[in-house]
């Protein structure tokens, strides 16, 4: 009996202790932003289109880290995007939907200089800060920086504004997969 | 005798040199044209500095380096600069790339050779940066600009490379053999630049002549000529450094954090030409070998087409296909007039029988016969198998980077395997997710800067308004005339938007009836796309077409209406008494333009009012589209009554005299017209967006 008191004190000491430290430790040592968002956000592609619904990536890594949205909604970032987050959320593949906007080739926005009537629409538009420009003169998009969101194309009163697909130069070029031809044996 | 070292894995393929070392180097017959890349090195190509038309000198710098990894391009013969822009360059892409197509004169005039004679004054920066400018790279395959390979001091060792270890290649061979001279004197120089302890030439066994002349060039000098023993890659830089100084530079490390560097004799040949002489790099010894009546070596000028060099040799019928490079490493040619570059020391012209086919690829056996030879020590197969199944991140964990491609792993596969284009292509992917990753970074931190900047205006002005409500009416000092103002305006302002409040209701009003019309049009459109019936589909159009004319027009004499005005605003504030009937008139039109503007739009108004609920027997399609047109032709007509209007009032206006509340009552129309502008186009854009999810 009296084994047994002592060790229910001694395990109810125990636990009070370490209930206390480990207490104390989440108050002193919390993380303030929450990691997994981060760690979403570094893998969705930054190109702050809305094609999935959220006003910009981050949003939509709240939306996926809260679990209310699915990880097969940014067509920006490709299958490749949600193998990724597939990954690192430790969840399945899931291809996109029928209806998803297909992923497109990487373009970047260019203003036909001669119509632009200088109304600064666009510049309001754009995420990342991408076209340059002042009221009633030209504008023109920072190649560099466009992430060829097309948040652009819509606001502009006069339609002056092209998507113009980046095509691959000497610099940008990759070796493509070695396709091993199969030859038949025969028996 | 020094000691030498081994390095791990190596082979000996057949060495094919007997084809093209045995004739000295010739210079072949001057090409018509010359294409000369403006990218013929690692890191930022060389920004073109001669304009179409120009004439220039054999020597004259044709596009200067750009930043620290750049280096400069000269023109390699004189003539005339008759293109700048893309063409055809020996990539293995086959894409074009920015070059100076010059056409050549014949006389080959030299512009005025600028030498750096008192190099060894000169302080490092000065020697580099004159390297730099004249177009100074490694010869040996990575076109790494010299310069920055020079900015070290106190070397232990400079190594150079004489090895020309791949089958095939004898130019190194040949420039030794004939240039020993002036090598040596390119080394020394080196060596002083680099405050080296010890200069080694290492000369693969297989070219008794090139290290008797070397050996000959460097008698009484610090040089030693080190004969190495044959075994590709031995002419690989860390495999050199291995086999002379036992040194083995680990992953992640550069050869300088243990005292040595190494450069190519090419290099070092026209480090020489560029300082003793004056000389920038303007050609280059290509060997030519394969399928030619004539093999050898040629000093071929910088952007002489490969077929113009082909032809003069005499290729074969059974050539099919031009190797830039040796076979182990090299890659084919996709375009034959593209023009040589700094990087190409070799073409071969190939040939079934000269370099059979690779067979068949099998299934790898895990024999492990390719990590024996691979000379970096890495794990060929397990470098294999992640980039197949695309798993980068493991590749890039067993080291793929320091995997110098130099394909004793393919040649040894008894499976046949072409190793290194898959160990290319990892490469290359990780390389492209990377530069993502960079965009999407930078795309990231301008998103936030740009929130960030949305936010800090909007606190700003909510700062601004309330210090501004905060501020007492009454000053004595000279601010009281701008209190006064700000105050008027104050009360301008309050009295325009009470004012204002009615007609924006109207216009916007308008406007979404407006908007609803043409939205509607739009989706009629659309959906007679779909359907057969012609006739639909050509009202549907025309009915579009109208509407966007009349939008046109109505544009244009705006714009040319605001032109006007502006033009006349011009004058107005001015007090003097001269320009008062000027201002008086345009006060007037003015007037009668707001008031012409008002009127259109209470009648668009109206008329739109009027146009939907005017509905005709026909099915809903042909009722959107017809009130569409009407809108259209309304808000047409409203603008030319307004125009005429407008020019009715301004010939009129002159005599007219002029109260003075007439500024601000033209001040006023025109604001309110923008702003009813600007409420219609947002009503506009509203209907766009709800009417968009439907269809
Ligand atoms: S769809 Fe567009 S906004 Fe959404 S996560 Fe992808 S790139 Fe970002
Ligand atoms: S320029 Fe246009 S397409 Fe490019 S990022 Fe800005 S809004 Fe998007
Ligand atoms: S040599 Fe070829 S078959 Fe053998 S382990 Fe390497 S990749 Fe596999
Ligand atoms: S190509 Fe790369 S993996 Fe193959 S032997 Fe050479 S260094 Fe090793």
């Amino acid at each position: 009996m009296n084994i047994l008191l002592t060790a229910l004190g001694v395990m109810a000491v125990l636990a009070i202790l370490l209930g206390a430290i480990l207490g104390f430790a989440s108050v002193r040592f919390r993380v303030d932003a929450d990691p997994l968002v981060d760690q979403i956000d570094a893998i969705l592609p930054q190109t702050q289109c809305g094609q999935c619904g959220h006003p910009g990536c981050r949003p939509y890594a709240e939306a996926i880290a809260s679990g209310e949205a699915d990880i097969n909604q940014c067509p920006p970032g490709g299958e490749d995007g949600i193998r990724k987050l597939a990954e690192l959320l430790g969840v399945d593949f899931k291809p996109f939907d029928g209806d998803a906007a297909e992923p497109k080739p990487k373009s970047v926005a260019r203003i036909d200089e001669a119509t632009c009537i200088g109304c600064t629409l666009c510049i309001q538009a754009c995420p990342v800060d991408a076209i340059v420009g002042a009221a009633k003169q030209m504008h023109t998009v920072i190649e560099s920086e466009c992430t060829g969101c097309e948040l652009c194309l819509a606001p502009c009163p006069v339609d002056c504004i092209r998507m113009v697909p980046l095509g691959t130069s000497v610099e940008t070029w990759k070796w493509r997969y070695p396709v091993i031809p199969i030859r038949t044996i025969k028996a | 005798m020094r000691q030498l070292y081994r390095f791990h894995g190596g082979i000996h393929p057949p060495e094919f040199k007997e084809l093209s070392n045995g004739t000295p180097i010739v210079s072949p017959p001057l090409p018509a044209r010359l294409v000369v890349p403006v990218s013929q090195h690692l890191g930022a190509p060389a920004k073109p500095c001669v304009a179409v038309g120009e004439a220039v000198l054999k020597g004259q710098l044709i596009a200067c380096a750009d930043g620290r990894v750049s280096a400069a391009v000269h023109a390699p013969t004189s003539g005339r600069v008759v293109a700048v822009g893309e063409a055809d360059v020996a990539h293995p892409s086959g894409l074009l790339q920015t070059c100076i197509s010059i056409e050549t004169d014949g006389l080959d005039a030299w512009i005025e050779k600028t030498p750096l004679p008192n190099w060894q004054e000169a302080d490092n920066e000065t020697v580099r940066a004159f390297l730099r400018d004249m177009g100074v790279v490694g010869q040996g395959g990575a076109v790494f600009p010299t310069a920055l390979k020079l900015g070290v001091s106190h070397l232990d060792t400079l190594i150079v490379n004489g090895a020309e270890c791949e089958p095939f290649i004898s130019c190194d061979d040949r420039l030794m053999r004939e240039r020993a001279q002036e090598i040596v004197e390119g080394v020394r120089i080196a060596g002083t630049l680099t405050g080296a302890r010890e200069m080694l030439i290492g000369v693969e066994d297989n070219k008794p002549e090139a290290i008797a002349a070397l050996t000959a060039a460097c008698a009484g000098t610090p040089i030693e000529v080190v004969s190495v023993p044959t075994l590709y890659p031995s002419g690989g830089a860390k495999q050199l450094i291995r086999i002379l100084t036992g040194k083995e530079v680990p992953h992640g490390m550069r050869s300088t954090d243990f005292g040595v560097q190494c450069f190519n004799v090419g290099t070092l040949y026209s480090l020489k030409r560029a300082i003793v002489d004056g000389e920038p790099v303007i050609s280059r010894i290509v060997t030519l070998t394969g399928e030619l009546e004539r093999c050898g070596n040629a000093e071929v000028l910088l952007g002489t087409p490969v077929e113009h060099l082909l032809a003069w040799a005499g290729v074969n019928t059974r050539c099919d296909g031009v190797i830039v490079g040796g076979p182990m490493m090299g890659f084919p040619l996709e375009s034959r007039v593209a023009g040589v570059g700094k990087a190409v020391n070799c073409l071969i012209a190939r040939s079934d029988t000269l370099l059979p086919p690779r067979p068949p690829a099998m299934p790898c056996i895990r024999c492990g016969a390719c990590a024996d030879a691979c000379p970096a020590q890495l794990q060929p197969m397990e470098l294999y198998w992640h980039a197949k199944a695309r798993e980068f991140g493991p590749a890039q964990e067993a080291n793929l980077f320091d995997c110098i491609e130099c394909g004793a792993c393919s040649y040894v596969c008894p499976s046949q395997l072409p190793l290194v284009d898959f160990y290319k292509f990892a490469k290359d992917e990780i390389w492209a997710a990377e530069r993502d990753k960079k965009a999407a970074d930078r795309a990231r931190a301008r998103h936030e800067f740009r929130q960030f900047r949305i936010e800090r205006d909007k606190t700003e002005k909510a700062e601004r308004l309330a210090a501004r409500a905060a501020t007492p009416a009454p000053a004595a000092t000279p601010d009281a005339a701008k209190a006064d103002a700000i105050r008027a305006a104050m009360a301008k302002a309050a009295e325009r938007k009470a004012d204002v409040a009615p007609p924006t209701e109207d216009a916007k009003r308008a406007a979404i009836k407006a908007a609803m019309a043409r939205a509607a049009a739009k989706k009629a459109e659309q959906q007679d796309a779909g359907t057969p019936p012609k006739p639909a589909l050509d009202d549907a159009k025309r009915a579009a077409i109208e509407a966007a004319m009349a939008r046109a027009a109505a544009k244009k004499a705006e714009q040319q209406g605001t032109a006007t005005s502006e033009a006349e605003a011009v004058p107005a504030p001015a007090p003097k008494p001269a320009i008062d009937d000027t201002k008086r008139a345009a006060i007037e039109a003015a007037m009668a333009r707001a008031a012409a503007k008002k009127a259109e739009q209470q009648s668009t108004a109206t008329s739109e009012a009027e146009a939907v609920p005017a509905s005709a027997p026909k099915p809903a399609i042909d009722d959107a589209k017809r009130a569409a047109i009407e809108a259209a032709m309304a808000r047409a007509a409203a603008r030319k009554a307004e125009q005429q209007g407008a020019a009715a009032a301004e010939a009129e206006a002159a005599p007219a005299p002029a109260p003075k509340p007439a500024i601000d009552d033209a001040k006023r129309a025109a604001i309110e017209a923008a702003m009813a502008r600007a409420a219609a186009k947002k009503a506009e854009r509203e209907a766009q967006k709800g009417q968009d999810p439907q269809p």
